[in-house]
């Protein structure tokens, strides 16, 4: 069976994705508006819930004569608005591979997740992959940096602005609609720099079409030059034990949470994997009982 | 705009009339489906609506909140089981009325429905249940067509949000007329999608009064054996009922495949396979088995597609018709195209498409974290520093079970905390100090009674209760805590010391929050404590009724030893500098998210946390 003969022509998917409080629902009702403006019916799909969390937000926005999955199926979105970059990079997948339009902010909002690891040496788990070699991958669409477009025109909060700017090139509605809605959607006081931010995005994309990709890819961020790997280290917790009178104040002071007093009352460590190394215990012994060392590992000679 | 900004809004107007005429207007505007519900239940006239937060319903009650208390008395309760009750004896009084939760949420209020399904109404009575397929903020998926087959009672399952307004106003008709508590059954994907609906006027109606028959209203042994056989005759009865085009609906297509299929389901399948012939049912519980027989004689191959459980699909097999389904389609999680979609290439129906390779990337880990500043933060690192067994209980503090706090050992149901910490300690094994530790709004959902329970069964035991004066999980809800009802007005405050002492509980303390040291000494002395010691933690949400910020704290990098102490908190303004000292990261603040807490410069051991100079 062909499941493919629709009736009416399939309906166009735009998928808005970003960190909650950056405005992913806002965004996604102007665009709603706008659909609706044409006559054409629309589903937008949101989940609530852990959003305002400091979670991930994705907005699943579905036009056309007849709509009827509110999520858009993936590999269909025939335009991927990400407010954050690595958001953006999480639904990837879900774009059109034969002509889907990729608009990314290049903001960074980095999570309390990448900072996890606090081993020496250790470095941020946030995405590595850089717009530069996303966007040679992907090969068409935009990656900029709205936030400071928005600043520059003195309102940093405008960058949602600036984005439905660039949105509005990628779509074929009329230009007038969006800056009616936009106008109706925000606060009169801020009209004036939303209206500027609207058409520095669309500025911005009749820029940048001009200039051929390769050009384009030089001016985007790189990979980030590889953090020097430090020398592996040992730590050694060592204690004085006849100095140790049990006031257990490293133990409640231990970032890893890995000291005790013992059955003898003097503290010792209990997990030496956890034991980071951080000598807060050597410094706060009011009695120099504790003595943190890292010893470098030597290289097994061959 | 959201609801609450809305019922706001209505506050300062006075001209009621133009808003009455706007209310009535027939207009076809975008709605969630939570707000079309909503909608459908003023449209029907109902008079009373109660009930108790929880996501994917929680905006239906809000919503209702914006039409005039003249037309609809609209409340947030104590718990589900409460709200329940109240829309109960709105309808033994003989006007329309509605109660709105969860899908856990019914089971907290299954007790008065097992009954009222025997007990039947009066005024229409209408349950409205959102169910949570893919647990995106819940304790599990259940299914909640099971519950409507075990009570007995009709569930309608809307797909779109103009279906969702037209079964709850259908709904109260279905109600009235075979006198049967109906449920309305949503999904998340409903609840959170906007689609267009056009709306009707409001049709007011006459109160019935109340109905002197103690026969159908006391339900005594008995009462219930008579009424049991009249259940079951209204099974058939709305079986029959349901075997009409307008609620079944035959949608003629291609009859090599034949698709059954209800709620949002049926979205994916004409997504999927718009040609096929497909029978749109309304209702998952009764089925018109007559109908469904003659659509499936009419197609070679029959498939059932319906999220979760296999509720449909079984009812069939029972009455034998071969009919096809979770052996394609999953049974866990919810739906969508792909799935669906899959489902019929493995089954044949549609040819297999060789997917792209997936590009290479690697997206940061973004888990939902505690906010910049939540009062609950200390009260967990305190626990943490006393090393207790600590049942937890269903919140936003449930995020402490996580890492960096990782201070939750168990988490059951809302009020579960308590009881649990009883049964550790009854059972003799343990050998660190026992906590229980719950939040204001879930304290008085299901906490009062395990409190009783602790003190009258002697359990040493220690209580936190998490005081942040708001519902916070579910997006800023009142409760009798606040002091302030669904519509914003002043009511009665529950004062929380009071409250727990007059259950008996002898060792009670309040603290602030964000005094990590008292927070702590109250902690130690409360475990020292033998019997039920209660510690109060004491401080408003950041986040809701008003977001606070106050001016932020910067570390002086000078002064950072990079120890990391202050990450313990999890807190998402604090983060990695680019500066190291011997390997480790220094840390900065982020001044735009900072709300000033002090919790962490309270924390840093080198003190090198303070206000930003200016
Ligand atoms: C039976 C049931 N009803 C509702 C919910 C939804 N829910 C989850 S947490 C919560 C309230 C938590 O409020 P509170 O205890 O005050 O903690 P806070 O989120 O404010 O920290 C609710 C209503 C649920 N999980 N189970
Ligand atoms: S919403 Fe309130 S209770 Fe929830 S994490 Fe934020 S501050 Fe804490
Ligand atoms: S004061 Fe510290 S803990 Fe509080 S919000 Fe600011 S960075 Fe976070």
């Amino acid at each position: 069976m062909d499941g493919s003969s629709e009736k009416a022509p399939a309906p166009r998917n735009v998928l808005i994705v970003g960190v909650g409080g950056q405005g992913v629902i806002l965004v996604s009702k102007v665009l709603a508006l706008i659909c609706q403006r044409q006559g054409l019916e629309v589903k937008q799909s949101e989940v609530h819930g852990m959003a305002k969390r400091g979670g991930g937000v994705f907005s699943h926005v579905r036009f056309g004569p007849k709509v009827w999955s509110p999520t858009i199926p993936q590999g269909e979105a025939d335009v991927l608005l990400a407010m954050e970059w690595s958001e953006g990079l999480r639904w990837l997948n879900h774009m059109r591979r034969d002509g889907g339009t990729f608009i990314a902010d290049t903001r960074r909002i980095i999570p309390p997740f990448a900072f996890r690891s606090r081993k020496h040496g250790s470095q941020s788990a946030y995405s590595s992959q850089a717009p530069r070699e996303v966007m040679e991958m992907v090969g068409s669409g935009y990656a900029l940096d709205a936030s400071k477009i928005a600043a520059d025109l003195g309102e940093k909060r405008a960058a949602n602005t600036v984005l439905l700017g660039v949105l509005s090139m990628a779509l074929e509605f009329p230009v007038e609609d969006w800056r009616e809605v936009i106008a109706e959607t925000v606060p009169a006081k801020a009209l004036e720099v939303n209206r500027l931010a609207f058409e520095a995005g669309r500025d911005w994309v009749e820029t940048t079409r001009a200039i051929p990709l390769a050009e384009r890819l030089k001016d985007l961020p790189g990979r980030e030059a590889e953090a020097e790997t430090l020398a592996p280290v040992d730590i050694r917790f060592e204690i004085t034990a006849e100095w140790c009178k049990g006031c257990d104040i490293c133990v409640k002071m231990c970032p890893e949470r890995c000291l005790r007093l013992n059955d003898r009352l003097v503290a010792e460590l209990t997990d030496a994997q956890a034991c980071t190394g951080c000598r807060i215990c050597e410094w706060l012994c009011p009695d120099f009982a504790i003595r943190v060392q890292r010893v470098p590992v030597l290289e097994p000679v061959a | 705009m959201d609801a609450k900004a809305r019922i706001r809004e209505q506050d300062d107007t006075d001209d009621a009339g133009a808003a009455r005429a706007a209310l009535d207007t027939v207009a076809t505007r975008p709605m969630i489906g939570n707000e079309a519900i909503a909608r459908g239940a003023w449209e029907a006239g109902v008079k009373v609506a109660a009930a108790y937060p929880g996501t994917p319903s929680t905006e239906i009650m809000e919503f209702v909140g914006i039409f005039p208390a003249g037309d609809i008395k609209a409340q947030w309760s104590t718990n589900e089981k409460v709200a329940m009750d109240v829309a109960i004896g709105a309808s033994f009084a003989g006007v329309r009325a509605m109660t709105a939760m969860k899908h856990v949420g019914l089971n907290v209020a299954s007790d008065p429905l097992m009954s009222q399904a025997y007990i039947g109404v009066n005024g229409g009575l209408v349950i409205v249940v959102c169910d949570d397929p893919g647990i995106h903020s819940s304790q599990n998926e259940q299914d909640t067509r099971m519950f409507a087959r075990f009570a007995q009672v009709p569930v309608l399952e809307p797909s779109d949000a103009q279906e969702a307004l037209d079964y709850t106003r259908w709904a109260f008709e279905i109600s009235e007329r075979f006198d049967t508590p109906v449920i309305v059954r949503s999904t998340t994907r409903l609840s959170h999608t906007r689609s267009p609906v056009t709306t009707g006027p409001r049709v007011a109606r006459e109160p019935l009064g109340f109905n002197e028959d103690p026969v159908k209203n006391v339900i005594i042994p008995a009462h219930a054996r008579l009424a049991h056989p009249r259940v079951l005759e209204r099974e058939a009865k709305l079986a029959a009922y349901f075997d009409d085009p307008e609620f079944t609906r035959w949608e003629e297509g291609d009859t090599s495949v034949g698709v059954i299929t209800v709620s949002t389901s049926y979205a994916y399948v004409k997504e999927v396979l718009p040609d096929a012939a497909t029978l749109k049912l309304a209702s998952s519980y009764p089925l018109a088995l007559d109908r469904i027989r003659a659509f499936c004689d009419s197609v070679d191959r029959v498939f059932v597609v319906e999220e979760l459980e296999p509720v449909i699909e079984t009812a069939l097999h029972a009455a034998g018709i071969a009919a096809e389904g979770k052996a394609w389609f999953p049974r866990v999680g919810e739906f969508s195209p792909e799935n669906v979609r899959e489902g019929f290439r493995k089954a044949g129906v549609l040819e297999a498409v060789a997917a792209p390779e997936p590009w290479a990337v690697t997206p940061t880990m973004r888990p939902p974290v505690l906010c910049s500043g939540c009062p609950h933060t200390t009260s967990y690192m305190a626990v943490r520093a006393v090393e207790g067994r600590v049942a937890g209980d269903i919140g936003c503090y449930t995020l402490a079970a996580v890492d960096p706090l990782k201070a939750i050992d168990t988490c059951v149901s809302m009020g579960s905390s308590i009881g649990n910490a009883v049964g550790l300690y009854k059972a003799g094994q343990e050998t660190r100090p026992i906590i229980a530790t719950i939040g204001d709004s879930t304290f008085l959902h299901g906490g009062i009674p395990p409190l009783i329970d602790a003190v009258y069964n002697n359990a040493n035991i220690t209580v936190m209760i998490l005081d942040n004066h708001i519902v916070a999980m579910t997006g800023g809800q009142d409760h009798p805590g606040t002091g302030k009802t669904l519509r914003g007005d002043e009511t009665h405050r529950i004062d929380f010391e009071e409250m727990v002492r007059a259950c008996g509980v002898k060792s009670v303390r309040t603290v602030d929050s964000y005094d990590v040291a008292s927070v702590y000494q109250a902690l130690r002395e409360a475990i020292e404590y033998r019997g039920v010691a209660v510690v109060i933690s004491n401080r408003p949400c950041v986040l809701d009724p008003v977001k606070l910020k106050g001016s932020p704290l910067q570390v002086r990098a000078d002064g950072c030893t990079a120890c990391q102490s202050c990450m313990n908190l999890g807190c998402p303004s604090l983060g990695w500098s680019d500066e190291m000292l011997d390997g480790f990261h220094k840390i900065t603040i982020d001044e735009s998210s900072c709300i000033g807490c002090t919790l962490c410069a309270q924390i840093c051991p080198s003190d090198c946390i303070r206000p930003v100079a200016n």
